[in-house]
């Protein structure tokens, strides 16, 4: 027999008959998996089609409930981060794992058995320096990590794997939060980690990246394999995209051509600073009429969130204005806009949006407890409440056990739900919409979107803001492109490489200034 | 991993705790809490028979010394009474997550400015008895709402932390009153004030023996009544108004409580004021009620025991008359318990198990058959 | 009035402050918050005297009492990581707990006799530094010695070695430490403990060096929740904790001299001709605690730095 041929058979990877159960859900359900020695490794699927799940305990974070994980051929089971770790497999989260106020050598240090006892940190900052030259990672290694970049920070995860001699690599989501001309650099860092021996699995949910870079693609979909190892060159995005969701991906939702009406949110060179202290914004302008869907594009982490939360009144603006209907909102507080009808999707479902261990009747009054007729004077009539718990349960399709049940035991989808019904059946006239299809699954997205459109066609003034463009595109009316705090423009066309652009930190102007230059020429 | 050579045996059954999915029935809550008790009955009968008391004839003499005849029920209620108010006072603080721990310095203070309106005085001694009830239940409301303002401004303002500011506020409150005892309206050269007009007591059953023979040496006291009636309205600020909504918002989750636009500052402040209120009350009931004069040893740790109290009800007020009816008991007949100690140990054992029963609430455990692994 | 004696006294009860404070610091620092100190403190004291009393060796008590306060620790440490029950409540129940377990089983034990203290002494040649000598090395216990010790070497554990580096960092984001192979859940158990052995060293320095006997839950008069508010005021750095505790030791000091002189600064002295003034000077170290926390918190507001960020939540994997 050829050693070299062999050699070649032996995965760097092979994961058998993976079977993970969660309570009430099966996240893996017997998944087989292979990852070839220097290749680039795709793991395909939308949110919850268990990914994570897999590459978690690929990564030593969980244990299968049965399945084999064979690394270079020889059978392991890892009871903790750390073996998997030593066996060479190293995962860069999604939610980097980063201690924010220690340095960058102090996390990459963390966990390790050396230094001993004493800590003479210099000595490791110039080696982690050298590492990070070696792979094309510079960062200083001196750097607090609260005051890195996130592309920095994705870079000492990186480096944080790699010093630990990792030659497997995991990529969890990794260009969810980076901007296009990033996400080129990291492929390119990629690409030179494999060409220096590694391995690496990329999991993701954007079809046009997985095409892009992966050398081989599987597909997840609800715990199960649809497709192994396929080579993206081969297949169309059509057919990925089947296989990822079981049936043609992009529905058309009827948009119906609608004329605005008048302004109804009006943001004037907004300034504002975001939870370290440093300016989110830097004077954003935008103006959202009734009638229509303004989307907001960007890279998460543009300003969206201070944004959001300036004109709901959860943050103090230094300065600018925020003009509701005319009426002054700039720094007042949340129940002035509430009030005048401004409803607000946050982000953060469970954290911010519900109260967790309070009934659905109780979070589902949250917006109107303090008027007729569920509030009178100093009371709050129970049975009015409850009355309006039903109505908006039944009418929104709300799973849960009663209207008694605590919300904290109702899914994701059920949950954005109760925020929707919540602050649309008080038929608002502003909506900021904050990612409210995150993390939800193909029928819950449909939903959810219709439900806005069904909004705008009332007449509400509509501000989306979201992470994925698709989305935007197929909603809105205009979108405008928010990069470091400012906007950078405005598209009515669609036109996505304008848009692309605008996301990079060039101007409208600018591009208009080329475009009049390239066809004078 | 290794190739085992021999088959490991593993006992068959394990127990696997698992987050529950679905909502827990009704009654599981308050058998948790009298599982907590009973267990701590147990423990605490442990302790006493390793000291070498006999534990079965001391809970039976505890609970013939509490409940045995109309006395010393009377008594035991005598007893609840305070217990109720702190409770009350406790549970509304916790159920916006502020840890009134000052519940016993409130107390004090409470009972400190019931007795400025005798003992200044501010009421000539023979005012008519409802004249001094309406000035010494303002006052002591007053007075610990004063007494809870001052941590709750801290918090809402500088972010301080409320356990530690109100137990500090607890040791200056007896110090002040200290004060008072001793040095201002101390008779006769003894550590309490003199003893208050008849017409600034609170009535007692007792004092209707004429009509009703019954009530012959019984002590409970209108107390009861102030207690009752602060019950219900507890219960229906935090049930059924505006305000308790927005206060179980605020403790449940305060980042959904801003987002709905409720001004937490203002409630941390206006909620501890209203459980220094409570305790207040409950020093006044004490003095005017029981003791008739204002003295240094009026609280056995009331405001401490209320914690439990609130905690055991889970922060219920009707709960909490239930509770503090069985906590009464325990104080009045647990002072001839030796070693001293023991009520307070039983109580904490309480406090401990309630505490990690709560557990139970949100995990459930199953058993799970475990076939020979090979 | 004299200065030095106050100083000097201040150092010797300070200590007291500074070791129940050095263990919350470290427990605080894992992420958990220990409000059940007082309790292990009188457990502390409590059990040191009983024993120094049986065997008549106080080593032997100081042994058992951090063993005591770490035992009890455990509960509460077991309450929170496992149970992952809120830990303001569960420190308080603990304190409910060891004070009721300290009454019990410390029935009787005041008028028990006389009882083997732990030596005092002065170190030579140092003591003889004027000022500086007098205060710190003249005639002190020898816990204040090891209170000089201790928290020098706490700083360093903390901030310049690698176990100090891992405690940091399960207080400050445990996901981060737990995936790189920490176990979360340990270091915090251990932590606590360390929490509980301290606050028992604490109340072992009560009864057997500094306020020595046994006074049921008079003997701590609430010092331990001082050293939790002391906690905040250090900025969870043992320096600072240490310089907290001495200036809280002299304080304590000062109100009982200041009731002795006929006159202050030239002025008659209210407090020696009105002894009940005294009570309002009792007052003093609370009202202190509390300027102190408001003091804390602001610069912590400031700073944006302050608690370790995973301070009272508990750590569930996945979260």
């Amino acid at each position: 027999m050829n050693p070299a041929g062999e050699l070649e058979d032996i995965k760097a990877v092979s994961m058998h008959g993976i079977v993970k159960r969660f309570p009430g859900v099966l996240a893996n359900d017997h998944v087989n998996f292979e990852l070839c020695h220097g290749s680039i490794h795709a793991l395909l699927g939308e949110n919850g089609a268990g990914k994570s799940t897999l590459m978690n305990i690929l990564a030593g974070l969980y244990q299968p409930d049965t399945g084999v994980i064979l690394i270079n051929g020889k059978p392991f089971t890892f009871h903790s981060p750390r073996q998997a770790i030593e066996a060479g497999i190293g995962m860069v989260h999604q939610h980097f794992m980063l201690v924010p106020s220690h340095t960058v050598t102090e996390n990459i240090l963390l966990g390790l058995d050396k230094p001993r006892f004493r800590m003479h940190l210099k000595e490791y900052d110039h080696k982690i320096a050298e590492l990070g030259e070696q792979f094309n990672l510079q960062v200083d290694p001196r750097a607090r990590v609260w005051q890195l970049s996130v592309g920095e920070q994705q870079r000492v995860e990186l480096l944080k794997m790699l010093y630990r001699g990792a030659n497997v690599l995991i990529m969890d989501e990794p260009t969810a939060v980076l901007a296009p001309k990033e996400v080129e650099d990291l492929f390119r860092t990629l690409r030179t980690m494999v060409a220096a021996g590694k391995s690496i699995i990329f999991i993701s949910h954007k079809l046009h990246e997985v095409m892009s870079i992966a050398d081989q693609v599987t597909v997840l979909r609800r715990g199960k394999v649809t497709a192994a190892d396929i080579d993206p060159s081969t297949v169309d995005r059509a057919q990925l995209a089947r296989l990822m969701v079981g049936r043609d991906v992009l529905f058309t939702l009827e948009k119906s051509p609608q004329k605005p009406g008048d302004v109804v949110l009006s943001v004037k060179g907004l300034e504002a600073e975001n939870d370290k202290g440093l300016p989110a914004l830097r004077g954003a302008t935008l103006e959202v009429h009734s009638g229509e869907i303004v989307g907001l594009a960007g890279v998460a982490g543009n300003g969206q969130r201070e944004l959001a939360d300036v004109i709901t009144g959860l943050r103090r603006a230094k300065s600018g204005h925020v003009l509701v209907q005319g009426e002054e909102l700039t720094n007042k507080s949340p129940c002035m806009g509430i009030k005048m009808g401004v409803s607000h999707i946050p982000e953060d479902r469970t954290h911010v949006g519900t109260a967790p261990n309070l009934s659905v009747t109780d979070n589902v009054i949250m917006k109107t407890y303090n008027l007729p007729p569920i509030g009178r004077g100093w009371m709050l009539n129970s049975i009015a409440a409850e009355r309006y718990a039903v109505k908006l349960k039944d009418a929104y399709e709300i799973l849960a056990p009663s209207i008694n049940t605590p919300v904290r035991l109702l899914s994701g989808g059920n949950l954005q739900r109760l925020i929707l019904a919540r602050e649309i059946s008080s038929a608002p006239m502003l909506m900021i919409a904050m990612q409210p299809t995150r993390g939800l699954d193909v029928g819950a997205i449909e939903g959810v979107l219709r439900l806005l459109l069904a909004q705008r066609e009332a007449g509400a003034a509509i501000l989306l803001v979201s992470e994925e463009l698709e989305e935007l595109l197929s909603l809105s009316d205009r979108i405008y492109i928010i990069y470091d705090g400012q906007i950078m423009g405005e598209v009515l066309d669609g036109d996505i490489e304008k848009i692309g652009m605008m996301m990079t930190g060039t101007r409208l102007e600018l591009i208009q200034q080329q475009e009049t230059l390239s066809t004078g020429a | 991993m290794t190739e085992t050579s021999t088959p490991r045996r593993r006992f068959p059954i394990s127990f696997q705790l698992e987050p529950r999915l679905t909502d827990t029935s009704r009654w599981l809550s308050p058998a948790l809490s009298l599982g907590a008790v009973v267990v701590a009955l147990l423990i605490g009968g442990v302790i006493l028979a390793l000291v070498g008391s006999d534990p079965w004839k001391t809970y039976v003499h505890i609970a013939k010394a509490s409940f045995g005849d109309i006395g010393v029920f009377s008594d035991t209620l005598v007893k609840a009474t305070p217990l109720i108010l702190v409770g009350l006072a406790c549970s509304v603080a916790f159920s916006m997550r502020l840890w009134n721990i000052g519940a016993e310095g409130q107390f004090y203070i409470g009972a400190f400015t019931a007795s400025t309106v005798v003992l200044v005085p501010l009421l000539p001694d023979d005012s008519p008895g409802w004249l001094f009830l309406i000035t010494m239940i303002a006052a002591s409301l007053i007075g610990g709402a004063l007494w809870g303002f001052i941590p709750g401004f801290l918090k809402a303002r500088f972010k301080v932390n409320e356990v530690i500011s109100t137990l500090m506020m607890n040791y200056i409150a007896v110090a002040w009153n200290n004060y008072f005892i001793f040095a201002v309206w101390s008779e006769g050269g003894f550590q309490m004030s003199k003893v208050f007009p008849k017409n600034a007591w609170l009535l007692r059953l007792s004092d209707f023996s004429n009509q009703v023979p019954a009530f012959r040496g019984l002590t409970t006291h209108f107390g009861l009544i102030l207690a009752l009636v602060a019950t219900v309205v507890v219960w229906l600020i935090l049930y059924r108004s505006k305000w308790g909504y927005e206060i179980r918002l605020i403790g449940d989750n305060p980042e959904a409580a801003r987002y709905a636009g409720i001004p937490i500052a203002r409630h941390t402040i206006l909620v501890m004021m209203l459980s220094g209120a409570l305790a207040g009350l409950a020093g006044m009931s004490e003095i005017s009620g029981v003791v008739h004069r204002l003295q240094g040893a009026i609280s056995p740790g009331y405001g401490f025991t209320g914690i439990i109290v609130a905690w055991l009800a889970k922060l219920n007020p009707f709960g909490v008359v239930l509770v503090s009816v069985l906590f009464g008991a325990l104080i009045l007949a647990g002072r001839e318990i030796q070693p001293s100690g023991v009520p307070k140990l039983i109580q904490g054992i309480i406090l401990v198990c309630l505490i990690s029963s709560d557990f139970l609430m949100r995990y459930r455990i199953r058993i799970v058959r475990r076939a020979e692994e090979m | 009035m004299d200065l030095i004696i106050i100083f000097q006294a201040g150092v010797a009860s300070g200590t007291i402050l500074l070791f129940a404070t050095l263990g919350e610091i470290f427990a605080e620092r894992s992420g958990v918050m220990n409000l059940g100190v007082e309790g292990m403190m009188l457990i502390g004291a409590m059990s040191a005297y009983s024993i120094a009393l049986k065997t008549g060796d106080p080593w032997l008590g100081v042994l058992v009492a951090m063993l005591a306060g770490g035992i009890l620790s455990q509960v509460h440490a077991f309450i929170c990581i496992q149970l992952q029950a809120d830990q303001v409540v569960s420190g308080l129940s603990l304190t409910f707990l060891g004070t009721g377990i300290s009454l019990v089983l410390g029935e009787g034990l005041s008028k028990a006799g006389a009882v083997a203290l732990l030596p005092s002494f002065s170190i030579p040649l140092v003591e003889k530094i004027p000022v500086i000598g007098e205060i710190f090395f003249r005639d002190q216990n020898i816990m204040i010695y090891v209170g000089y010790l201790l928290f020098p070497l706490c700083w360093y554990f903390i901030n310049r070695t690698r176990p100090g580096l891992h405690l940091r960092a399960v207080g400050e984001y445990p996901a981060a430490a737990d995936a790189l192979g920490i176990n979360v859940y340990r270091a915090r158990y251990f932590y606590v403990f360390v929490g509980g052995v301290l606050a028992g060293l604490a109340g072992a320095t009560i009864s057997l060096a500094i306020s020595p006997g046994w006074f049921s839950d008079l003997t701590t008069g609430g010092q331990g929740w001082i050293a939790v508010g002391l906690v905040i005021f250090a900025q969870w750095d043992p320096f600072r904790a240490a310089f907290g505790s001495y200036i809280f030791g002299a304080l304590r000091r000062l109100i009982l001299d200041i009731q002795r002189p006929v006159l202050i600064l030239g002025l008659a002295n209210p407090f020696h001709y009105n002894p009940y003034y005294g009570f309002f000077l009792q007052m003093l170290p609370y009202a202190f605690t509390i300027v102190v926390l408001v003091l804390g918190s602001r610069e912590a507001m400031r700073k944006r730095l302050g608690a370790p960020a995973a301070l009272g939540l508990p750590y569930i994997r996945g979260q």
